[in-house]
Formats: structure tokens, sequence, C-alpha cells
């Protein structure tokens, strides 16, 4: 009976232009065109969005959060990437 | 896995440590297995008393007095369908599955707040309900924004703006009533009247009754107790009766001096366990309702499952 | 009256959007499926938005200091000018969605045609109500294109709801004489124009949904001229009921 079940699907919402579509939540869907649908009815019954991307969930693949300090933390100590590792003499502007 | 495995003991010292450091809990985190129980039932709990609770609303709507109320009521109903798929879906980042927390509901397994097993059986009662009941239910959920699983607690943050309307046109509508003729404010006075204890019955048992909140306090599931939370509510509520000129059904309701609260008189705990154990009024109503829904609703999935499939076969053929 | 031609066509408009709306509602809470649910009322409240602005305006032409809620709730059975269709009870989800169809196909060529009227207000209500007629219409053909290509049992029940209400789709293209004069002034359009655009839309979803138009076309009509179902009677019955028991007060 389950697999008769609609499939879940995670929805994304642009909420104005200029932005970029941001994770919402998630409804249940038998195709990418009612999911759309739903998701209008669902996530913008208070003029959230502009703009709707819908993703099957199991389409969705995560990192390992057990990773995260292999995948992540290298780039904390990485500090010459930000501007403010370098040191500008005082008086010079716009840099 | 690159790490030699940690003990147990090790992961829940780490964990706690996470919560007691304010840092959120996300869904493919670790975490103890009562943890997750918990937050499961607790978030079907909330789902499913989302969209019971739709039902003794829903009976108003053919019968709303005027179509800016008929509207207002729909939106309302509606945003609570909206509010227990939230939760729904965030019950579903756990690994529990939406249909299955729903059949343990129609079977029995699974709670709903016992306050939707009372009748509305008058108008006055849906400004009621709106003012007292979805009153007391954002008391609890403004507290669980700050829930420390994450996916909860981002869902509370938009039910509570959703519900800020809730509660006011609830209100408006007592405010209407209380300003017009005396069959109408003695209507809402008979709605107050039923309404008051079920409304207090609705944060939970006494903290002393109430088991597991000492773990779900430690785990930030809780941020307060039921007896703080209602006791939140009273002292909020009864200005707002007062403005209204109705009366609250307890002559040991006074104000203290010394605590700076609201005393009242001691709930009826008999009544409460009753009618969480099915014997109120509308349970057994509630519950074929909903059970009816998805029933009658069965062909009408798969149907829509079955042209999916036919689609994506001719696509690929 | 100063207008009874308008008065009476835009009542039409008004108490369709007003029957359909309250019977969408009774769906709130009962729908198949949580998302479907939320859809369902989504369209009821924009046809009660409907009804409020195009009675309003049917109160307006009248003269007599009438709002939406005087019109709405306080006519006689025989008073409501809505179509038959719309009074039928929802059924099974089948039957609900052949209805919305059937009327959104026809909803939809109207409120486009409508936005040309020369009366502003009528053009103003058909810019706003064509947009959600759009999404209204879309909804309900994916919708029986699902159910009639779905199952076997949802076919069925498709074909069932297409039997049973095809006997009420030629009223909503009723004219009356004093119609005529609405249309050689721009007003309106002619119904003709309509019925060519649904009978386009049905034929076209229907064949996708592998559904048969019945052959048997005896239609039924009344509605427009208030002369209704038994069905709308206990519509109104809680439509009206808390204004007929407590008559005269605010709420
Ligand atoms: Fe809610
Ligand atoms: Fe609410």
């Amino acid at each position: 009976m389950s697999n008769k079940e609609w499939p879940l699907w995670e929805v994304f919402i642009r909420s104005k232009q200029g932005l970029n579509h941001k994770h919402v939540g998630s409804l249940r869907a038998p195709d990418a065109t009612l999911a759309l649908a739903n998701a209008r009815d669902v996530y913008t019954r208070r003029s959230e969005g502009i703009s709707i991307w819908v993703i099957e969930s199991n389409n969705v693949h995560a990192s390992d959060p057990s990773d995260a300090d292999s995948l992540f933390e290298p780039s904390d100590t990485k500090v010459y990437r930000h501007p403010t590792f370098y040191e500008v003499p005082d008086g010079i502007k716009h840099m | 896995m690159n790490m030699k495995p940690m003990d147990l003991q090790e992961l829940e010292k780490r964990f706690q440590e996470k919560i007691d450091k304010e840092i959120k809990i996300e869904p493919n985190d670790w975490m103890p297995d009562e943890y997750r129980k918990t937050l499961i039932r607790q978030i079907s709990q909330h789902a499913h008393s989302e969209i019971v609770g739709m039902l003794p609303e829903g009976n108003w709507i053919t019968r709303a007095p005027n179509l800016r109320r008929k509207a207002v009521l729909l939106a309302k109903v509606q945003d609570e369908a909206g509010h227990g798929l939230y939760l729904y879906s965030s019950v579903e980042t756990l690994g529990a599955d939406r249909e299955a927390t729903i059949d343990d509901l129609h079977s029995g397994k699974a709670k709903y707040s016992s306050i939707f097993n009372y009748p509305a059986v008058t108008w006055a009662d849906i400004g009621t309900i709106g003012w007292l009941v979805d009153g007391a239910a954002i008391m609890n959920q403004v507290a669980l924004c700050r829930c420390s699983y994450g996916p909860y607690a981002r869902g509370m943050v938009k039910i509570c703006k959703e519900e800020s309307f809730h509660q006011r046109q609830g209100f408006e509508s007592l405010v209407t009533l209380c300003n017009g003729t005396p069959t109408q404010k003695a209507m809402a006075q008979d709605a107050m009247n039923r309404f008051w204890w079920p409304s207090l019955m609705m944060f939970g048992p006494s903290d002393d009754e109430s088991p597991n909140s000492a773990q779900s306090m430690k785990w930030k599931i809780k941020r307060f107790s039921n007896d703080e939370l209602r006791q939140s509510f009273v002292d909020a509520t009864v200005p707002q009766a007062e403005i209204l000129g109705l009366t609250i059904p307890d002559p040991n309701l006074k104000w203290n001096e010394e605590t700076g609260h609201y005393d009242f008189s001691p709930i009826n705990w008999d009544e409460f366990w009753q009618v969480v154990k099915g014997n109120g009024p509308c349970n057994k109503e509630r519950i074929e309702a909903r059970t009816k829904a998805k029933e009658e609703g069965m062909w009408v999935r798969e149907a829509a499952m079955a042209y999916a499939e036919k689609r994506a076969l001719k696509k690929t053929a | 009256m100063k207008n009874e031609a308008l008065y009476n066509y835009v009542l039409r408009l008004g108490d369709d959007s007003l029957i359909l709306g309250q019977r969408l509602g009774e769906w709130c809470g009962h729908g198949p499926i949580l998302e479907e649910d939320i859809a369902m009322t989504n369209i009821s409240l924009d046809l009660i938005g409907q009804a409020m602005s195009l009675l309003d305006y049917v109160g307006e032409i009248e003269g007599q200091g009438k709002d939406h809620d005087a019109l709405a709730f306080l006519r006689f059975e025989n008073e409501y000018r809505n179509a038959l269709l719309l009074e039928q009870p929802n059924g099974d989800f089948a039957n609900t969605m052949m209805r919305q169809f059937l009327f959104d196909a026809f909803r939809k060529p109207l409120y486009e045609k409508l936005l040309e009227s020369t009366d502003q207000q009528i053009a103003a209500i058909a810019e706003k109500s064509l947009k959600e007629t759009k999404y209204h219409l879309k909804h309900s053909s994916e919708w029986i294109i699902r159910l009639g290509d779905g199952t076997d049992e949802s076919h069925q029940r498709a074909q069932t709801a297409l039997d049973l209400l095809w006997r009420y789709t030629d009223e909503l293209f009723f004219e009356t004489a004093d119609d005529v004069s609405l249309v050689a002034s721009g007003i309106v359009p002619s119904m003709n124009e309509i019925k060519t655009q649904w009978s386009k839309t049905v034929q076209s979803v229907l064949e996708e949904a592998t559904l048969v138009i019945p052959t048997n076309n005896w239609q039924f009509e009344g509605g427009r001229r208030g002369i209704h179902s038994e069905h709308l009677g206990f519509l109104l019955a809680d439509l009206q009921y808390m204004q007929r028991a407590y008559p005269n007060m605010k709420w």
C-alpha cells in the first residue's frame, strides 16, 4: 500500500527578484506538475514567492555530517583567502 | 569511515555539548535514539493536532454568518492544514513516514491535542477557539521556535508568523459579539464557559505528573514547563477577557500581588485523562472523519500515481 | 430599476461564484490528501472573493443600499440565479473536479471577454478574477486528465461524473432577450463565442483524459430563471442559517 503513496519533493522558493531560491520545506506529489501546483498552494499562500523549484527528495544527495571535519575544517585555516588577513598602510582608500 | 568508531557515551556527550551551546541538530547529524523517538512522537502529535483541529472549525465554514467571516475562516482552517503539512515534513526528516504516522493517528496509537475533542456548537465557539485555543497554541509554539531540532524550530517560526492572525480574528469576532445584542453576548459567554478549562488543559499535565519533561528540557526539545506556559497564558488572557466583559468561569481566579501572577482553581485532571484516552465528546467523530478522508482519497492518490507511472514509461519508451 | 439587464447578468456571475465557493468549502478538512485539501480551499477562497465583488456591484446597480451580504444571505431560493451545475452536491472527488472543470472552461473565456467590457467595473473584476480562473482551469484540467487516464476505478468515476453533469452544461450559456442589448453596447460578449471556446477546451482535455462525451444530449435548465434542484434548499439552509436564526445582527 505505501508504495502507492506519493513521493516526497523538496520545495525551493525565490521570494523576490534578485534572491536565490531557498529551501522552504517538502510535500507529497505524484509528479512534477502537481508538485509545482501543490508547492504554490502550500508554500505561497501569503505572496512568499515569485518562482518555485521542486526536486524529488530522493534525488538530493547530502554530504555526511561525520565527514564535516575533513570537508570543511581545512578551509578554516586558509585565512589568507580573506581580505582582513592583509595589512594595508593607513590612509589607503578604496581597497 | 576513516576515524575509529566513537563509543556511544562519547557521542552522547558531544551531542549534549552541542545542545548546551545552542547549536541546532540537523537531520543527518548523529542523535540518541531516544531523542529521535521523542521528537517523532512530539512533532507528529503536533501535526495531527493541526489536522484534527481543522474539523471543529471546519464544520462552521458553510454556516459562517457573512462572507468576510467565511473567507477568514476558510483561510484560517486552510492555514492549519498547511501547519500540519509543515510539521509532517519535519517528521519525515527524522526518517518517519508521513502516511505511517497518520495511520497511527487513525488506529488510536498516536495522540493529538485533546481540545479538538470538544464540539463547536455555536458561532461564538469559532471566535473563542481562535482567541483561547490558538492563543494557547501560540504560547506553546513561540517557545518551540528555539527547539534544538533545526527543522522543527524552523517550521515553528513559519507557523508562528501565520498564527498571529488566527488569534486576532478570533478576538475580533468576539469583540463584535460582546458589543452586539444581549443574545450575542450570551452566546460569547456560553462559549467561554465551555472552552476555558479545556484550553488550560492544552498545556498538558502538571510538571510533577509529566515524567518525560526533564529529559525534554535537557535536550531543549521543550524550553518551558507545562505549568509555566499555562501560567503565562492565564496571565495574558485574563485582562483580555476583562476587555470583552466576559466572566472567566473560575470563582477562585484572582490576582496575587506576591507572586505577580493570577491564582486559579485546580484543573479537573480526571476529565483531561478521560478525553486523552478517547472518552471526550467528539473523539470518535474526529478520528472517523479523518479516516474516511484518507480511505476515500485512496483511489485519487492511486490514480495520480498510476498516471505518473504511465507518463514516465512513455517518456523512456 | 435603471438597468435590470445588467443587474440580472452580474447577479448570475455573482451567484455562480457564491454557490460553487460554498460547495468547495464543504471539502475543507476532508480532502483526499492534505495538499489537495489546501488547493480546493484556495479555489473556494477565490470564488468567495469574486462573489463579494460581484454582489457588491449588483447592489450598486440595484441602488437600494444592499451589500454583498444582504444579497448572499437574504434572498429566497427562487431569487438565486446560479446555474444548476454549481449547486450539484460534491459527490466524490471526480464529481467535484468534473463540475469544476466544466465551469472553469466556461469562466475563463468569459472573463477574457469581460476584460474588454465597456463597463469599467466589470472589466476590473474580470481582470482580477481571470488570473485566479486560469489557475483553477489548469488545476481542474490536470486532475481530469489524471483521473480519466489513471486507474480503471478513477476512469470509471470520472466518466460517471461526466455522464451525470453533462446535462447541466448548456445552461451555462443561457442568454435572455435583455442580454442582447448588453452585447450590443459592448458590456458583455455573446455566449456563442464563449461556447465555441468552451467546447474546444472541453474536447481536448476530455480526449487526453480518455473520457467520452455522453451521446444523450438531453439538457436541464432552470437555475438561471430561479427554478432550482432540490439541492439548493439544503445548501441555503446552511449558508443562511445564522442570518435567518439571528436576524439583523452584526457579526
Ligand atoms: Fe496552527
Ligand atoms: Fe491556528
